[in-house]
């Protein structure tokens, strides 16, 4: 008989197919969990814990976390990538010690991010210290601003930063309860004095001073019907209040829309706080923070809430502590059944700020924003009716109501109704929130609430709503500032974040940092926002700008991207084109 | 996310007033209107993602464009596909993702004159005039690196628009979870695992994610860059029991690529063995000459591990011979032995892989020509302990319900089956419904891939099947969750059943089963409450010495509790072999005639002699293993076994207890094999005739499902090669059989026709011609213009009673139970590479490049013990024989037990497993047997049957 010669062993595998979670990894993940049942929502809750702890993931903790929670590697991977503060680590890498974040938003550029960052590097010595850019952290008026690990330095040199390096200053300080704080006292002001800015753990109204200062009696009278919830409806209706986290669609009219629908209803709130040049909501949030929870849970009872989800963004550490603190004290406290409260924590993605994105993320996804229809107070959260509340807007609920819906319409210039919250930052003597009423202009903002422009500054040009708001030159400075009444000029307020040019800056310049921060933050599902802003990026890094080539992505990134992020990136684009073409050509 | 209507909508589409009808999209109008809109992610079957705006269309009133593929028309909308607002952004879509492919063409037809090198991108940028300006160009992004690391297929992600399509298809079709939309904005890549290498990803290399591809970004390596072929043609996998439609590609007369073809059963889904298992049809170890066995050459079964694979190698056994010499040689050994023992010295086996026209000449061939029952094939080592429970509790062997049923499932029990490994395909659908909300709960000592879906998992000690399932009922009735309407109405013998599961209390048999009181209750309770319960099972359930009590238990269960009958609850025996349950119908089998006619019913009898115009055995035949036994019958025993015809089947790999049932093959005085390959059992024959793969046949197979489908021939049978249908055809008149078959490819629609009229009390309305026009129709099919019924048991059961038999079934130990000497528990089983024992699938350079050499997968707890790591060649030992083989960590298999796949000639694990007999299925215990583990051992060297494996 024929006996062949072998022709060749191949080796199979000595496991099944992909990775294989080992002993050690299900061990790490098995403490980190502490003995929780997982859920497939907290998997960026679960991502941030190991990267807590270990300041990195690496390859085998994220195959643990999916077999914990019976997900693929890819599901997990998919949505730690898609957060720019979690560290992927390949392999055998190592993740650095301490990470320095510097700010190069806008206001930060104006303020020498630039040149902080090179010296940072010039100075920093230590190769397990990484210094990385960072987009807005949300302390514009702070700049320019570097985060060691979650330790704002704010007006940062690179003195200050190494120093806080050397000290290992890594954690956000805590801030004292014993604070007073009622926004009403800073109405037609600004609601911070400069000298506050010096500190990042202002004293905050604990809940004992807020009760003090009749705190969530309010809540009590919609509770036990003292107030009714159509009185509640009425006010917010006829106070005209909008959704202050850019889109302003009528607060009242939402809370109507949400109510009528099927329950459960779930109520989001978005703290997502991340347009550039916007840090309203943390300088409420972390002063007087009940004031905010009281409104929710108004908003709650009044739409019929079953469970209520808080987004904040990942860079407001010092704000997590705290409302983690005044969500516990309340719950502790609270003399009526609440919904179910969680707070969910950002990862460093500024697309979560979109509305349908933030879902998505709450889910435990990628923030890749929804197509609508259907709109999120059909289908939102989870699948069921879902209000959706920028903070500031619930913020504001108690004392509309109380004060009553005339007093907040009362506010108002140029034909124009209401209060608005402008972050000012940039080429300004006090940059700041600044509490003034809807319609007011530019000027008179600089002039009477800025205390006028930095010394040897002019004004040249202005950003009304933060980054993707467009830009305006100098000589429109008398529009008022409200909603709706810069669409003429190619630009919208969003969440009122100005960000005032000097003859010093360039609009240009300023446009093409907001591109790089769009680049940035693009979600990247869908080809005109993902392709456009890149290549946009990268034409207006020229001398002179391809005009043609860009008004085409101009054209398409707005008519043809999913979310407002891409519909938006044209706003600096073509500002440039109609008032700064000059630099450019 | 697609908003959908549900009754028409009038609209206005470029300025024409339309009619959408009931969940239509915008583009599905358009596209039913002839008016031509760009699309890239989208693909019909998937959902819409609307993700790369190429259909964006302009709708009146609206700020921003919408995108036509996930929108639906409302009532009054005016739409517009061609403003110039529209045209602009779908043809800026289109060009910045054209600017940011690579230079070298990546997918392309040869064939159509206007093809660019970017398959559907390019196809659009051609027909709306696009080209990429110079400025784009000039900017385009970074290109990730190519991944070759995979046998089956290419990554080259240059050409990849980011439009999520194989991630679609990896998470929401086949729910394989493998590729992922990793990173952010422009630096979104899509990623398998980890961003691991594609070849060492836990890639299951289904391929939908290369069909769904649409620029070359990913691609079958056997079809990279162009395109054009020669020639498509529809057939059906011919692999396993789902019975997959799908289209063989054909180049240079081979087979080049298979696509997965809209199919009632797989909807255009494939698995790895359809989709890439094609090439072992064109293996250079085809048989394409007769071969006589030399008088010299011994048939020695201690050789068959040493042997050569390649059947060029045959000439110290066999010599070449031609066609009529084999053919009489074959026929007449046959005659001989007829003649000097009578009709009860031969016997046959035929297959399950071929089709439904060569089962029924073959089963007819015995009947007739041989003169006996003696006729069998694998569905004895599969499903026979089913069917036996089948037909004696609800009067009918095959399934109640189609598989995709479970889409209307609340809950589906899956127990004692791997079907990712073994159904795939099947699979899909259980996880789609997992996906949508079902519950499935996976009961299996086995915790496989479909436990990740699985709502409870109930890993039970291997061989307490029943057990469990009596404690449940126990707890169904206890409690009072049966269907009292149901019971009285449609079932017998409740009573009884009532009495014997009262001493199953969980509590009593969770030490047994090794499953908790308060889950077996709570899974008990689920099932009997559901809305729609299914149940599907395999060789987990029927390979046991009780594996009829096993499905007797499983029939009370769904009986009791009333879910059969109805949509999305019933029972489903997940039939392995693609054409097992075909070869059933037709009378492959022993006891019964076509369509389970039993031969010793004197009306079938009758019918039968009538039909065929011959008398007939009115005795049943010996069953598979039986068969081997009266093999080795004393001489004087008058049905002592001493001639056979093999066709297509391997028993010296597959049978239980191999060296005995070697012995016996060896032992024969006269063997006929009909293979494709120089397989185990060819290798101990007188006469070896070179028969057809399936891609060179016309035929039908009937699937799992009870769809009798249609393969057309794509290629032809190499060398001398032959139809089998026309080899049986020869033997048979050799044996003085009068038939007369005209027509082409063997008479196989003749054949058809004839089968049907036997049959046609199942198939009478499933006629060839309607066939051909159907490609899948779905029996019971009683006219022309019957549909099929998917879904059976409705008003009744087709028992003498009309009613489901309730037969109470007790624990019986497995036959071999583990003890000092052999401590673990052998079971075996199929993987998802290959096929089987291996002839096929291991000549298939993908498969074989993934699954190369036979393993034994243990847990981590039983390695440790053992002192064994992942890839230490350990020794498996049975009373009956051994095998070296790699340790396989898998922590899926319960600790105390291994599990071995059969495909493996050099591990033939067959050789260790026990041939105890399930008393009325006579399936043996390839389930269970007591094995002794040790490290290391001698690996049995590897001949390897690809001979040029995909890099």
């Amino acid at each position: 008989m024929t006996v062949a010669q072998p022709i060749r062993i191949h080796k199979p595998r000595p496991t099944l197919k992909g990775r294989q979670p080992t002993v050690s990894a299900r061990a790490v993940i098995a403490e980190l969990m502490g003995g929780e049942a997982p859920r497939r929502d907290l998997l960026i809750e679960y991502l941030h814990r190991i990267q807590d702890a270990y300041l990195g993931l690496s390859e085998d903790h994220l195959t643990a976390l999916a077999d914990w929670m019976r997900l693929s590697t890819a599901e997990v991977f998919e949505v730690a990538t898609f957060y720019h503060h979690f560290d992927l680590l390949k392999g055998d890498e190592k993740a650095a010690s301490l990470t320095v974040r510097v700010c190069d938003g806008l206001s930060c550029a104006l303020a020498g991010a630039e040149t902080l960052l090179a010296e940072i590097e010039r100075l920093n010595q230590n190769p397990d210290v990484r210094l990385i850019r960072a987009p807005c952290v949300g302390r514009c008026e702070q700049a320019p601003v570097a985060v060691v690990h979650q330790r704002p330095v704010i007006h940062a040199t690179s003195e200050t930063v190494m120093q806080c390096i050397a000290g290992d200053e890594r954690t956000h300080p805590e801030a004292s309860p014993e604070g007073d704080f009622d926004p009403v006292t800073h109405v037609e002001s600004s609601v911070v004095t400069t000298d506050d800015n010096r500190g990042i753990a202002p004293a905050y109204v604990g809940l004992q001073n807020y009760l003090h200062h009749g705190g969530y009696q309010f809540l009590r009278d919609v509770h036990d019907g003292r107030v009714t919830k159509e009185s509640v409806l009425h006010a917010m209706t006829d106070s005209g209040l909008r959704g202050l986290g850019g889109a302003g669609f009528p607060a009242g009219r939402k809370w109507q829309i949400v109510s009528s629908q099927p329950a459960p209803r779930l109520l989001a709130v978005n703290i997502d706080e991340g347009e550039p040049g916007t840090f309203k909501d943390r300088t409420y949030l972390e002063r007087d923070p009940h004031r905010f929870l009281e409104g929710m849970l108004v908003a709650a009872a009044t739409v019929g809430i079953d469970a209520i989800y808080i987004y904040l963004r990942d860079e407001y550490h010092g704000c997590r502590a705290l409302l983690t603190q005044a969500l516990k004290q309340l719950r502790e406290w609270a003399p009526m059944p609440l919904p179910l409260i969680e707070l969910r924590r950002g990862a460093g993605a500024y697309i979560c700020g979109e509305e349908s994105a933030m879902i998505e993320s709450i889910e435990g996804k990628r923030g890749e924003p929804r197509m609508r229809p259907p709109y999120i107070a059909e289908v939102g959260l989870f699948g069921r009716p879902t209000l959706e509340h920028n903070f500031e807007t619930l913020y504001w609920v108690r004392d509309i109501v109380q004060r009553g819906a005339v007093w907040f319409s009362g506010f108002g210039r140029n034909d124009r109704q209401g209060l608005r919250s402008f972050s000012v930052s940039g080429r300004v003597q006090q940059p700041g929130v600044k509490l003034a009423p809807a319609g007011i202009t530019l000027h008179e903002l600089i002039d009477t609430y800025c205390g006028g422009m930095l010394p040897g500054h002019t004004l040249y040009a202005y950003f009304p709503g933060g980054a993707s708001g467009g830009i305006l030159p100098a000589r429109l400075a008398d529009v008022p500032l409200d909603f709706d009444t810069l669409q003429p000029h190619g630009c919208f307020i969003g969440s009122a974040a100005i960000v005032v040019l000097s003859d010093q800056d360039r609009a240009s310049d300023a446009a093409l940092n907001t591109l790089r921060f769009f680049t940035h933050e693009s979600c990247g599902q869908c080809t005109p926002c993902r392709v456009g802003t890149d290549k946009a990026a990268t034409l207006m890094a020229e001398k002179k700008w391809d005009w043609d080539t860009l008004n085409d992505l101009a054209t398409v990134m707005a008519d043809a991207s999913i979310c407002g992020l891409g519909q938006a990136v044209p706003n600096p684009i073509r500002c440039v084109a109609t008032h700064f073409a000059h630099e450019v050509r | 996310m697609t908003q959908v209507n549900s009754s028409p909508v009038q609209f206005e589409l470029n300025g024409q007033a339309v009619t959408a009808a009931p969940g239509e999209t915008l583009l599905d109008v358009a596209d039913r209107m002839g008016i031509e809109v760009p699309r890239l992610c989208h693909k019909p079957g998937y959902r819409a993602d609307g993700n790369c705006r190429s259909c964006v269309v302009e709708v009146a009133g609206e700020r921003v464009l919408a995108p036509s593929c996930c929108r639906a028309p409302v009532a009054g909308m005016k739409v517009q596909t061609n403003s110039e607002r529209a045209q602009k952004s779908q043809q800026m879509v289109l060009e910045m993702l054209l600017a940011d492919m690579p230079d070298a063409p990546r997918k392309w037809d040869a064939d159509a004159p206007a093809s660019g090198g970017y398959g559907e991108l390019s196809d659009w940028a051609a027909r709306t005039g696009v080209t990429v300006r110079p400025s784009l160009k000039g900017i385009a992004r970074r290109q990730p690196q190519v991944d070759a690391s995979h046998p089956a297929m290419l990554v080259q992600l240059d050409a990849c628009i980011q439009c999520n399509r194989c991630v679609r298809a990896c998470r929401e079709v086949q729910v394989n979870d493998v590729i992922g939309y990793a990173f952010r904005g422009a630096e979104s890549q899509i990623t398998f695992d980890l961003n691991d290498p594609m070849g060492e990803s836990s890639c299951v290399a289904c391929g939908e994610c290369v069909q769904a591809c649409p620029t070359g970004a990913l691609l079958p390596k056997t079809l990279v860059g162009n395109q054009s072929v020669d020639r498509e043609v529809d057939s059906v996998c011919p692999f396993c029991g789902v019975g997959c439609l799908l289209t063989y590609q054909v180049r240079d007369e081979k087979i080049v690529g298979v696509k997965g073809r809209e199919g009632p059963a797989n909807e255009s889904r494939l698995c790895v063995k359809g989709r890439f298992g094609f090439d072992y049809a064109h293996h250079p170890h085809r048989l394409t000459t007769p071969l006589i066995r030399r008088a010299d050459a011994p048939k020695d079964p201690a050789q068959l591990e040493a042997l050569s694979r390649d059947s060029r190698n045959w000439s110290l056994v066999f010599r070449e011979a031609t066609w009529d010499e084999a053919l009489d040689m074959a026929a007449g050994g046959l005659n001989t032995l007829k003649a000097q023992h009578g009709p009860k010295a031969l016997a046959g086996f035929g297959s399950a892989k071929g089709s439904n026209e060569e089962a029924y000449l073959f089963q007819k061939l015995v009947r007739t020509g041989f003169g006996s029952n003696n006729v069998d094939h694998c569905t004895r080592l599969c499903h026979a302990s089913s069917v036996a429970a089948l037909l004696e509790g609800v009067g009918s062997g095959a399934v109640s319900n189609q598989v995709n049923d479970v889409a209307h499932a609340d809950l589906i029990f899956i127990i004692g089956s791997n079907p990712t490994a073994n159904h795939p395909v099947a699979a899909t659908w259980m996880k789609n419904a997992a996906q949508r909300g079902a519950r499935i709960v996976l009961a299996d000592p086995r915790v496989t891939d479909i436990a990740r879906h699985a709502w409870r998992v109930l890993p039970f000690k291997a061989d307490t099947d029943v057990a469990l399932l009596n404690a449940m009922l126990h707890v169904i009735i206890e409690e009072n969750l049966v269907d009292p309407d149901f019971i009285a109405t449609r079932t017998e013998n409740y009573d009884a059943l009532v009495a014997n599961v009262k001493g199953y209390s969980p509590e009593a048999m969770a030490p047994i089963c090794g499953i908790p009181a308060d889950t077996i209750r709570e899974v008990a309770r689920a099932f009997a409450t559901a809305k729609s319960a299914m149940v599907l099972w395999g060789m987990g359930v029927s390979q046991h010495v009780h594996g009829t009590d096993n499905v007797r238990c499983l029939i009370a269960l769904v009986s009791v509790t009333g879910q059969i009958g109805k949509p999305g609850s019933g029972l489903h025996p997940l039939r392995g072999q693609n054409n097992v349950q075909g070869a059933s119908d037709a009378g492959l089998i022993p006891m019964m005639y076509p369509n389970y006619q039993r031969v010793t019913d004197p009306k079938a009898h009758a019918w039968f002699e009538s039909f065929w115009g011959t008398p007939l055995d009115d005795q049943p035949g010996y069953t598979v293993v039986e068969v081997m036994d009266k093999v080795l019958a004393p001489e004087d025993d008058p049905h002592k076994i001493r001639g056979m015809y093999v066709m297509g089947e391997n028993p010296a790999m597959s049978d239980p207890d191999l060296n005995h049932a070697r012995h016996a093959l060896a032992s024969l005085s006269h063997l006929v094999v009909q293979d494709i390959f120089m397989t185990e059992t060819a290798w101990l024959a007188d006469v070896v005739l070179p028969a057809s793969a399936w891609p060179e046949k016309l035929g039908t197979v009937s699937n799992t499902d009870r769809m009798v489908q249609l393969g057309q021939p794509a290629v032809s049978p190499p060398g001398q090669a032959r139809l089998d249908l026309s080899i049986i055809q020869a033997i048979a008149k050799r044996m003085g059989l009068d038939w007369n078959y005209l027509g082409a490819h063997g008479g196989a629609a003749a054949v058809y026709e004839e089968m049907r009229q036997a049959m046609h009390e199942v198939i009478a309305g499933i006629t060839w011609e309607r066939l051909v026009r159907e490609s899948s129709v779905t029996y019971p099919c009683l006219s022309d213009t019957d549909a099929g019924q998917p879904t059976v048991f409705i008003d009744d059961f087709p028992t003498p009673t009309g009613r489901a038999k309730l037969v109470p079934a007790d624990l019986i130990p497995a036959n071999e139970r583990p003890d000092d000497a052999y401590a673990h528990v052998l079971i075996t089983g199929r993987q998802l590479e290959h096929w089987h024992t291996g002839s096929m699938t291991r000549r298939a350079a993908v498969l074989d490049a993934i699954e190369p050499q036979a393993t034994a997968s243990l847990c981590a707890a039983d390695m440790r013990q053992l002192g064994v790591i992942p890839g230490d060649v350990v020794t498996l030992a049975t009373r009956r024989g051994s095998v070296s083989l790699i340790a396989r960590l898998d922590e899926g298999t319960p600790a105390g037990a291994v599990f071995v796949p059969f495909a493996y000639y050099e591990a033939a694990i067959n050789k260790l497993t026990n041939p105890a007999l399930d008393p009325f299925g006579k399936i043996p215990e390839f389930k269970y047997c007591a094995v002794r583990i040790t490290k290391g051992g001698e690996l049995t060297p590897q001949f390897g049957y690809a001979v040029d494996a995909v890099a």
